[in-house]
């Protein structure tokens, strides 16, 4: 109880500098950013990539439910599906912001290039937006129309988001089901392609010797899974009936996570290990600061202690058999990945691509050196605490993890 | 229904979608082809680092002609000191966009907001369309582009009024309006071409860095004519182009 009260301060306190932030983009633009034209990705493009493989990862998770039918996972289906529907609106609010031009965002569908790695990510999940938005609403339809009954604001806010949907009984519930798994079916090339588009956006660029790298879209898709996997761990594990009713599925939960980190560190290690022995300079610049530049503690305690030992220690032992202490391995996870998205973005972006150039002019946008802003801070907060609140609403209004009993008498 | 009969047709429209996507591809090449304009010039810069002395006249001369805002800047001048010689005799070498024939920032643009010229081969940037993802920025291997912050020169009264020539559109400068939020970058002055698209030297209609570049460093002009001052010192002179390896083919060449 006074986790889930913790959840709700924290979200509505983050709508604070939120609130504050939004005013500062809309009347000051990027002018208290800190990224420049040396760095001009920073802090909300490495929090984008977060949330967005939040999303790929939980959803492709949410597909052992769905389309390879593990009913040992049922429980947590529903919750995958909105975690990856709360993680992509806070990965689209975030890369919104980021752009130049707020109110020309729809140029990206009415002038689309076919040649951009970012047109291609950009229809890829819309189409599966689209996607996850219909399986939900299929899979949530017969508690919605159940729920229809209800008194006060629940029952009108179920008859609203019901649609005209009825039928309420055992076959329609089926009959959803099948249409469930052809969505997900869908859902899953879908999420794989777009999350390894993200990861070719930046992949594809010969400019940038740390991310042109094949490996480059398949080690965001195993972080994506990673990642998902461990926030959905910490999801099921507090929401509604929280760890007490599903001990064994997060232990469950926690050995997928331990191999997905392990594959991932796998991938990590070679990418790393391939870069420093090919010295080539642009690429060890890179690495050098990602490993031991002015934000080392980034990737040393970010990355390899909290996201990779620690959860290795509590997975991989005996400890990992206590579903609290899975939680507390899966949290670190989700924790340590964002020190991975700080080091895919900024160190890529940190090294002069002609030497002398940022020495060049003195001006604040021509550095090297990039740490992001009061501003940046507080919408990247703002956002956290926004995703807080959208799973607290999640918690109040939808019966995530079991399905609502076929008739069910008005109170 | 018989069995090869549905075969045959799930082939037919196998056929003729794939058909369909190779005529559209066709197609469209066809049409871009007939509706894009001949290329008529090439132009580009040839850059004599040994005439060079570092003045920066020509950063000045840029941010005076395209009326370019703080952290903008289509040319800047690096320094490189030689190995072993100190501040003795540094290699300066003055550094616009490159305008390069595989340029690697424009098929990047989700929004074909930047592009090609086809008739001059002059890279540009659309500010009505660019979002300011700064994808563009990234991409690019030689920093030459910017984006603009909104950032205005305080000590300027009227940076507010600024009015900048640029793709001769003649905008005002105000704190949301294009080109603030845009990725901006070098056009080689091309707001400086008449009507025809041809520069005219001796009119001074010509890029603001090679026009004021006191030591003659920079050589600006036509590279498929091989008369041209451009061409002719190709030529006679060794010429580098920086990171040949990525294949992008600069218009900018150095004299070593």
């Amino acid at each position: 109880m006074t986790l889930k009260r913790a959840f709700w301060a924290v979200g509505l306190i983050g709508l604070v500098p939120l609130a504050i932030g939004l005013y500062l983009r809309i009347t000051t633009g990027h002018e208290l950013a800190n990224y420049g034209s040396i760095v001009p990705w920073g802090l909300w493009v490495a929090q984008y990539i977060y949330f967005i493989g939040l999303s790929a990862g939980s959803f492709l998770l949410s597909s052992l439910v769905y389309v390879f039918g593990v009913k040992r996972f049922e429980p947590i289906g529903r919750l995958a599906v909105f975690t990856a529907i709360v993680s992509l609106l806070l990965a689209l609010f975030t890369i919104w912001m980021d752009i130049g031009h707020l109110e020309r965002f729809w140029h990206v569908f009415v002038y689309p290039n076919v040649t951009s790695p970012m047109a291609w990510m950009i229809w890829l999940y819309t189409t599966y937006f689209v996607v996850l938005l219909a399986e939900f609403w299929l899979l949530m339809r017969r508690d919605l129309v159940v729920a229809k009954s209800l008194p006060g604001w629940r029952g009108l806010a179920a008859r609203i988001a019901a649609l005209r949907a009825r039928g309420d009984s055992d076959a329609s519930l089926a009959a959803d089901m099948r249409k469930v798994k052809v969505l997900a079916t869908v859902g899953v090339p879908l999420a794989i392609l777009f999350h390894g588009g993200v990861g070719a956006l930046f992949g594809v660029l010969a400019a940038r010797p740390y991310w042109h790298s094949g490996l480059f879209p398949i080690i965001f898709l195993v972080s994506a899974l990673a990642s998902g996997g461990a926030l959905l761990t910490v999801a099921s594990a507090v929401f509604q009936e929280g760890w007490r009713a599903h001990r064994e599925m997060i232990i469950d939960l926690g050995k997928i996570v331990l191999g997905l980190l392990l594959l991932d560190a796998l991938f990590q290690f070679s990418e790393i290990l391939v870069g420093l022995y090919g010295s080539e300079p642009g690429y060890v610049a890179s690495l050098q600061l990602a490993l031991a530049g002015p934000y080392w503690y980034v990737f040393w305690i970010g990355q390899v202690a909290i996201g990779l030992i620690l959860p290795i220690l509590i997975l991989a032992t005996r400890l990992g058999r206590d579903p609290r202490l899975v939680t507390v391995a899966c949290s670190a996870v989700v924790v340590g990945f964002i020190g991975v998205r700080l080091n895919i973005v900024i160190p890529g972006m940190s090294v002069e691509e002609i030497a002398g150039l940022s020495g060049a002019v003195d001006d604040p946008r021509y550095r090297t050196d990039y740490f992001p802003s009061a501003f940046e801070w507080l919408i990247t907060f703002g956002i956290g605490g926004l995703g807080l609140i959208m799973f607290g609403l999640g918690e109040v209004f939808l019966p995530l993890s079991r399905h609502l009993p076929a008739r069910q008498k008005p109170t | 229904m018989d069995l090869i009969q549905l075969s045959s047709r799930r082939d037919f429209l196998k056929h003729a979608a794939v058909g369909a996507v190779a005529a559209s591809v066709v197609a469209h090449e066809a049409v871009d082809a007939a509706t894009a304009p001949e290329r008529k010039h090439h132009w580009g810069m040839v850059i004599d680092t040994q005439r060079c002395v570092g003045c920066e006249a020509c950063v000045i001369a840029c941010k005076l002609e395209n009326k370019t805002p703080p952290g903008v800047f289509y040319t800047v001048v690096t320094r490189e000191p030689l190995p072993g010689g100190g501040n003795d005799r540094p290699v300066f070498m003055t550094k616009p966009c490159f305008h390069c024939e595989e340029p690697p920032c424009v098929p990047v643009c989700p929004v074909n907001a930047t592009y090609k010229r086809p008739s001059d081969g002059i890279v540009v940037v659309d500010y009505d369309r660019c979002i300011g993802c700064r994808y563009c920025i990234a991409a690019c291997p030689y920093g030459a582009r910017s984006f603009d912050f909104g950032d205005d020169y305080e000590l300027l009264p009227e940076a507010r009024d600024t009015v900048s020539p640029e793709y001769k559109q003649y905008r005002v400068r105000t704190p949301e309006g294009s080109p603030v939020g845009n990725v901006r970058k070098c056009t080689f002055c091309l707001h400086l071409q008449d009507e025809q698209g041809e520069y005219d030297r001796e009119a001074g209609r010509w890029p603001a860095c090679a026009k004021t570049c006191p030591g003659h460093a920079i050589h600006f002009g036509d590279l498929d004519d091989p008369e041209s001052d451009v061409s002719r010192l190709l030529r006679e002179r060794n010429a580098v182009r920086l990171k040949e390896e990525l294949g992008t083919k600069p218009s900018v060449y150095y004299l070593l």
